[in-house]
This record gives structure tokens, C-alpha cells and sequence, in this order.
């Protein structure tokens, strides 16, 4: 079944299930409720080029398994990785569907190599996770057309650019959706409806009247038609919610970084080899506290709490290479006035700030790729690692803003991935991926770990429901 | 003149434009691609990519070649229109690769004209076989048997060496000048193994983990195109090895042509030609179903006219073959001989030269992974 003419031509047949979203988690279910025979309409809000929301932009699954399978390496046990999660997340997590997820996860690898999706080794950056983490050959949107091409061959019936304004519901039971598409609108009913239409972060009055003024100035890495309508809608009706409704997940990313969509390639490594400063040329955070991978997600809020939310790496010849380029070239001076300018920072505070950083780095040995302990003496805040004079002409600088990942408020969820309301289980009603992600991940974040939730979750809601309607 | 003494010591950047805008704005993917790298696993060229962090022209150049234009990396990235950021790598490499062969190749008026335009190659192959007519007129053998009546093997062996010779001497300038260009070392025998190993298996189509290239079914995998380029390049080698060995026959045992089908040059000449003709069709059949935006759409109709004259000189190959002792021979074989003698003389200013620049690109690749 191609894309339909019209919204009003999909009025007319009797669907099973009706799938909100077009990302990992929508076309799991989607996959899963076709394969049990079910009649499956799929809803995306974005046109083609961008369809698969946030998905387009991951990488990697993170995947339990007892020996090496596929492209992972040696073992990764529950236990093991429910205690990664734990130290993410402070405890913040739904211990048993956390669990499931993490159990599911082994059997979910295979099925999605048998539903077209590719792996590879780890390659450059990546060897640490070789062992936990399974790489998308491509990423994320090479696994999301693979999945949209299995879809199309199993027969599920796929709309772009379908805006789903409404989820009609009556008592505990869905009835149908409203559909919106250039000046077209339709009711279109369907026996079941599993929710994968992602979180609100692309709604940045939504984020500021959650987080406060200052959200306006954050950039959105990934999708920007995520903007939570259905997660509001499903609220407004009484559904359930998980997790802490005005925080969201963001890390310090290139400060020139589209406001949307601008993905990995916007990610900043060099804080740890650099002296960081804010607007008014201020140091304001140990930036050698521990590697980047442990720190950048705190950098997001550091970076947020900042004057215009906004801060500036500064960094020397000695560490120009040190770590992966950015797709922005930096700001380059021979002396630091010069860069400060550049930037648009007060050039005198900027070079009091650096010569008294450099007059308190204390010689020692430098090891980039470690914890090295090279730490000043005598400033506040201190650097505790990688803390080495910038004196090395030329100059760098990066500007670093906050970029925003996902958003944590969701709709609970039970094992089944059912949504309920105060008077219990809707009957009809499920939800997959990033629209129910804070009932497992309530804070914090676990590389791999919303494309296990949306896949788990994906899968099992579409059999559910699939179940349901036969 | 200046020397460059801070090189070493500052590293090569890019900076300022140079004098191709294909150059520059594949620099301006490739540091994107850079940053990313979720391509990393598609083919060589993103391996390569990533032991620099800026591009010098020679790099880029080397990368470009190293491209098979499997296509994988165009439907995988995020980045494509109409994304602000319009990646659209496997024709910004197609195009750098075409203008670096029309830049190596002397005189470059020639590659532009013929890697440009159908028309213009349709126009050699007509003007080929004129002269293949005209020679078997005008010089009329007085004796001879089989071919050698309609022209005589002098004229044919004097001919065709020539008109092979002098393309490779121009083809090897060239090749010398990008070896120059990108940086190229003393090659060693174990970068020519890693190279031809990488050539003969097309492991650049193969798609990595994935089941081929994202060519004719957009981003469905399939093995046609390695299928039908593995076909066509062992057909070719099959077709010089019956050359080859039927020369030796000729001089070494003073057999001559006509050969029987059991002899070498029928063994080799007869499945390579088969092999040829069928993956010629089938890639005349996948380009006019791949994407034309996705490779350098300028010279698509001169890529076109060339792979069909590689299949025609295969099928009339064949043909003359079946011919054999029938009164075809003399008008097969002017066509067969006038197809050869244009896809000789043509040969460095068409996409065959892409067999010389992609074998480089390999050895230089071979390097740089074993350095």
C-alpha cells in the first residue's frame, strides 16, 4: 500500500490499529501488529526527507547479551547493565519495566537484523562501547528506512506529513484520531492506537514555561516536529504521567548549532583540554572533573545557568588536535586579546582569567586519554585534570550552548506498554519510545539506551495491540 | 617561489578557495562528514576520511577516487536537502573525480569533450568504423585467409598497437601527475596486493555489512551493480587474456586467426564476451534507473554512451565469432574492429580511466592504512 491522495480516502477503511509517529519505536509496533495480521495505518508527521523524528539522528542500541553476538564483543549481563542505568539515572528508574527492557533487548538485536537493519563494528571514537552498544550501519536513518522498506513490504499503509491534533477517547476506550494534512482534516477510527510520537522538546515556549525565559536561548539537536501535541492532548484527558515535567535532557553543544536538527556533528570534545569561560569572561566550572562522556550532559545545565546562556573554550596549539573536529572551524588569534575580541568577550578580563589559570597549572605529566590528575593550585574553581597552560599561540575558541536531547515527562506506562488513567488501564491504548522513556529514565542519560526503550517498548505494544483487535 | 618550511610544523588546513569549486565544496562535506562519521562502515573512504582533520586539494582528490559512488552514505545521512547543511557527498566526489581526470589527462580539452558527450563518442565510434571501411578498401589485401582478407594482419597488428600504445602512455602521464598530486609514496608490492585484492572483489560496492549499494532501488541494498561490474570487469580481463594469448599463438606458433573453439583464444575470447555483453545490458539497464543527482549529472550522458560502447564491442565480438565461414565476416569485423579501435583511441579521455585512477586511488589507500 502506497501514500494515500487524500486524508478523506483513509476514512473508509476499517483500521486495526492506528499508529501515531514515525520513528524506531512507531515502526517496531507498526512491523510487529502487521506480521500478526493486523490492519495498520501509520501516522508521521514530517514529510519524507525527515521522517523517523529523533531516531534519524542515533546511533547505536545498547544490548544485553550473555557471549558475543553480532558486532558486540565478550558479555554484558543484566545485572551489569541495570547497575549502568542506576548510576545514570540516581535511582530515578521503574525497577521492573527498567528490567524488561534490559532483558528484551537481547532477543531484539536479532530481529532487527531480520527486519533489514545493518551493523557494524565500532569504529574510530566509538571502541569503548564495542561491548555494550551495537553500531547502526549508516545510523539511525539507515535503520529507520530499512524499517519504513519492511513496513511497505509487509503492507502497512504509511502517511507523511499527518498531523495528529486529537486522540478521541471515550471512558477507557479509544475511538479514534483527529488527522490534519495541508488544509485537510479527518476523523479516522481504528480498533487500537499505540502512541510514538515523541516528546516536546521541540516546543520551545513549551520548554520555557517548564524550565524558565532561559530555555528560549537553548538549541534543539535533533527532530523539530517533536512538539509533545499528543502527549498534551493524552494529559488534558486525564492519562497518567511519569517523570519530572519541567527538566529535559541537554548537554553543551557547539554554540553556531542550527536551532534544530543539527545532530552529532554539532557535539564539542574539547572541554577538558580547555579553560571555559562565560560571557563576562569568568571561569565558572572545573572543567577537568572527569572525561567528557561523563560530563558533557552536566555541561548542558552548567552552560544553561550561564548569562545568556551561553560560555566560550578556549584552548591552545598543544591541544588542537586532542579531539574529534567540529564541523564549525574555531575562532584562531595569535594572542588571547585578539581571540576574546573575536568573540565578542571582554578581551582584558579574558587575559586575567587565562594568566591567572596558567600562573596556577603546575607542571606534571599530561595524559589526555586518562584521568592524569594535572591540577591547579590556589584558584577557584580549580581544574583537577588535564590542567596545562594556554600559552601556545595560536589561540582557539569555541562558543558552547546548551542542545537539548529529549525531554523526561511522559505517559506512565505498565509491562505491557498499556497507558492508563486514574481509574486504571485504558483498554485500548499503548505507547512507545520517547513519549513514555521517563518512566524508565527519569534522569540522566544511557548512550544507546532511548533506542532499546523505544525498540522494547516498540515491539511490545504493537503485539498487544495486534493481540487486542484479533 | 616559497618554501614551504612551516608546514610540518603547523599541519596542512584548508583555507582560502582554490580554483575549483568542486574541490571546495566537497571539502565543505567532507569536514561535516568528518564530525560525524556514522558512515564509517560503508566503504573505504571514511576510514581515510578520518586520519585528517582538515583537507588539503590532494586529499580531497584522493578521496574522490577512492569513491565507488555506492551511494550507502547519501541515503543514511541526516544532513541531505533539505537539511541546511544539503550533504550530498556521492556527487560532490563524482564531480571532484571527473574534473581531476580531465585536469590529469592531457590534452584535458579531450576528457571534457568526451566524458561530457554521448554524442561526441557516438561521432569517434561512426568515424572508426568509416576508417576501418576505408582501410578495407583502400588497402585491399592481395592474399590472406579469413580476417586477414578483408585486412591484412600487418595492418591490423601495426593499427591496434599504436593505437593501444599511445593511450596508455597518456593514461600513465596522467595517473603520474595525481600520484604527484595526492601525496603518493614508493609503492610496494604489498600495497599493490591490498589494492588489486580490493579491485578484483569490488569490496567498495559491497556496501560493508549492508548487501551491496543504495543504487537503483534508492535505498533498497541490492548486489546488481557489483554483480554486473564483477561481470564486465572478468569478461574484460578474459577478452585481453584471448589478445593476449592468441599474439603468442601468432608469433610464437605461427597460428593464425581464425582460431578453433577449443583453442586459448576462443577459451578466454568467447565466455569473457558473454560475460561482458550480459553485465555491460545489465548496468546500461541499472543507470537508467539510478538517481541522476546522486552522481555528476554533466557527464552522465558521456558515461552512458561509453559503457555502451564497451558492451557493443563485446556483442560484435561475439558476433563475428558466430559468423565464422559466412559471408557477415567482412562487415562484422570492419564494425568489431572500427568499435575497438574507438574505445582504444578514446580511451583516457573516457570513464575507462576511472580502471587507472580507481587502481591508484587503492594503492595510495593501501599505503596509508598499512602507514
Amino acid at each position: 500500500m502506497g501514500t494515500p491522495a487524500s486524508l478523506a480516502s483513509l476514512k473508509s477503511i476499517e483500521w486495526d490499529i492506528v499508529i501515531v509517529g514515525g520513528g524506531n519505536a512507531a515502526l517496531c509496533a507498526a512491523i510487529e501488529a502487521r506480521e500478526a495480521g493486523a490492519r495498520v495505518l501509520l501516522l508521521e508527521r514530517a514529510p519524507k526527507p525527515y521522517r523517523g523524528g529523533n531516531s534519524r539522528h542515533t546511533r547505536n542500541f545498547r544490548c544485553m547479551h550473555q557471549g558475543p553476538m553480532s558486532v558486540l564483543t565478550d558479555a554484558y549481563e543484566e545485572e551489569e547493565y541495570f547497575h549502568d542505568l542506576m548510576l545514570v539515572t540516581k535511582g530515578n528508574t521503574d525497577e521492573p519495566l527498567a528490567r524488561m527492557a534490559i532483558r528484551t533487548s537481547e532477543s531484539c538485536l536479532p530481529w532487527m537484523e531480520r527486519n533489514g537493519v545493518r551493523f557494524q563494528p565500532s569504529l574510530s571514537g566509538t571502541l569503548s562501547l564495542s561491548r555494550t552498544n551495537a553500531f547502526f550501519l549508516g545510523g539511525g536513518k539507515a535503520l529507520v528506512n530499512a524499517y519504513y522498506n519492511r513496513a511497505q513490504d509487509l503492507g502497512v499503509t504509511v502517511v507523511y506529513e499527518a498531523e495528529v491534533t486529537h486522540i478521541n477517547i471515550e471512558g477507557d476506550s479509544f475511538n479514534s484520531v483527529q488527522v490534519k494534512r495541508d488544509d485537510e482534516e479527518a476523523e479516522i477510527s481504528g480498533k487500537a492506537v499505540v502512541l510514538a510520537s515523541g516528546g516536546f522538546q521541540a516546543d520551545i515556549e513549551w520548554l520555557a514555561r517548564a524550565w524558565g525565559p532561559a530555555a528560549r536561548n537553548f538549541l534543539i539537536r535533533g527532530t523539530p516536529y517533536n512538539r509533545g501535541e499528543v502527549l498534551r492532548d493524552m494529559l488534558d484527558s486525564g492519562a497518567l504521567s511519569v517523570g519530572d515535567p519541567t527538566q529535559c535532557h541537554a548537554v553543551a553543544i557547539d554554540g553556531r548549532a542550527p536551532k534544530f536538527d543539527g545532530g552529532i556533528v554539532t557535539r564539542l570534545d574539547c572541554v577538558p583540554f580547555s579553560v571555559v569561560v562565560n560571557k563576562d569572561g569568568e571561569r565558572f566550572y572545573n572543567e577537568g572533573e572527569d572525561v567528557w562522556p561523563k560530563r558533557y550532559a552536566i555541561w548542558g545545565r552548567l552552560v544553561a545557568a550561564q548569562p545568556d546562556q551561553v560560555a566560550y573554550a578556549i584552548i591552545d596549539a598543544k591541544s588542537a588536535n586532542l579531539f574529534m573536529p567540529s564541523v564549525f572551524p574555531a575562532e584562531k588569534a595569535n594572542i588571547i586579546a585578539e581571540l576574546a575580541a573575536k568573540m565578542g568577550l571582554p578581551a582584558g578580563k579574558v587575559e586575567e582569567t587565562i594568566s591567572r589559570f596558567n600562573a596556577a597549572c603546575k607542571p606534571g605529566a599530561f595524559h589526555p586519554t586518562e584521568l592524569d590528575g594535572l591540577a591547579t593550585k590556589g584558584i577557584e574553581p580549580a581544574k583537577t585534570n588535564w590542567a596545562r597552560p594556554i600559552d601556545t599561540p595560536p589561540f582557539y575558541g569555541y562558543s558552547l550552548r546548551p542542545g537539548v536531547t529529549f525531554t523526561y515527562l511522559g505517559l506512565k506506562v505498565d509491562q505491557t506498554a498499556r497507558v492508563s488513567n486514574n481509574a486504571g488501564l485504558y483498554r485500548n491504548i499503548w505507547a512507545a519510545g520517547e513519549i513514555m522513556a521517563g518512566s524508565i529514565l527519569g534522569q540522566g542519560y544511557l548512550a544507546g539506551f532511548g533506542m532499546t526503550i523505544g525498540t522494547v517498548f516498540g515491539r511490545t505494544a504493537g503485539r498487544e495491540a495486534a493481540a487486542y483487535v484479533n | 617561489m616559497s618554501i614551504d618550511v612551516l608546514g610540518p610544523l603547523v599541519g596542512r588546513q584548508s583555507q582560502g578557495p582554490t580554483a575549483s569549486a568542486a574541490i571546495d565544496e566537497a571539502r565543505r562535506q567532507l569536514e561535516i562528514c568528518n564530525a560525524c562519521r556514522y558512515c564509517e562502515g560503508y566503504c573505504s573512504v571514511f576510514p581515510a576520511m578520518t586520519l585528517h582533520r582538515a583537507f588539503d586539494d590532494g586529499e580531497v582528490t584522493q578521496l574522490a577516487n577512492l569513491c565507488h559512488n555506492c551511494r550507502g552514505c547519501y541515503y543514511a545521512c541526516q544532513y541531505t536537502e533539505p537539511h541546511e547543511f544539503d550533504l550530498n557527498l556521492p556527487r560532490a566526489l563524482a564531480e571532484v573525480r571527473v574534473e581531476s581526470w580531465e585536469r590529469f589527462i592531457w590534452p584535458n580539452g579531450l576528457a571534457a569533450l568526451f566524458q561530457r558527450s554521448g554524442m561526441a563518442l557516438a561521432g569517434a565510434l561512426f568515424g572508426a568504423i568509416a576508417f576501418m571501411l576505408a582501410l578495407a578498401y583502400g588497402l585491399r589485401p592481395e592474399s590472406g585467409e579469413g580476417f586477414y582478407a578483408v585486412i591484412s594482419h600487418t595492418v591490423m597488428a601495426t593499427l591496434f598497437t599504436v593505437a593501444s600504445i599511445l593511450p596508455l602512455i597518456v593514461i600513465g602521464i596522467g595517473v603520474w601527475s595525481y600520484w604527484r598530486a595526492v601525496g603518493g609514496e614508493r609503492v610496494k608490492l604489498k600495497h599493490l596486493h591490498d589494492a588489486l585484492i580490493d579491485a578484483g572483489r569490488l569490496k567498495n560496492l559491497s556496501g560493508g555489512a549492508a548487501d551491496g549499494c543504495n543504487y537503483e532501488k534508492e535505498d533498497r541494498y541490492t548486489m546488481a551493480r557489483r554483480w554486473s561490474h564483477q561481470a564486465v570487469m572478468w569478461g574484460f580481463l578474459m577478452c585481453f587474456a584471448a589478445t593476449v594469448s592468441g599474439t603468442v599463438l601468432h608469433y610464437g606458433f605461427g597460428m593464425e586467426a581464425p582460431y578453433g573453439p577449443f583453442s586459448l583464444p576462443k577459451l578466454f575470447g568467447v565466455p569473457g564476451g558473454i560475460l561482458m555483453t550480459i553485465g555491460g545490458v545489465g548496468l546500461i539497464a541499472l543507470k537508467l534507473r539510478a538517481e541522476k543527482s546522486l552522481g555528476a549529472p554533466a557527464v552522465w550522458g558521456g558515461e552512458m554512451a561509453f559503457v555502451v560502447l564497451l558492451t557493443a564491442t563485446a556483442l560484435t565480438g561475439l558476433a563475428l565469432y558466430w559468423a565464422t565461414g559466412t559471408g557477415a565476416v567482412r562487415p562484422l569485423l570492419i564494425v568489431h574492429l572500427g568499435t575497438v579501435l574507438a574505445l582504444y583511441l578514446t580511451l583516457p579521455y573516457t570513464k575507462m580511466v576511472h580502471i587507472p585512477f580507481r587502481l591508484a586511488a587503492l594503492v595510495r589507500d593501501a599505503q596509508t592504512k598499512r602507514a
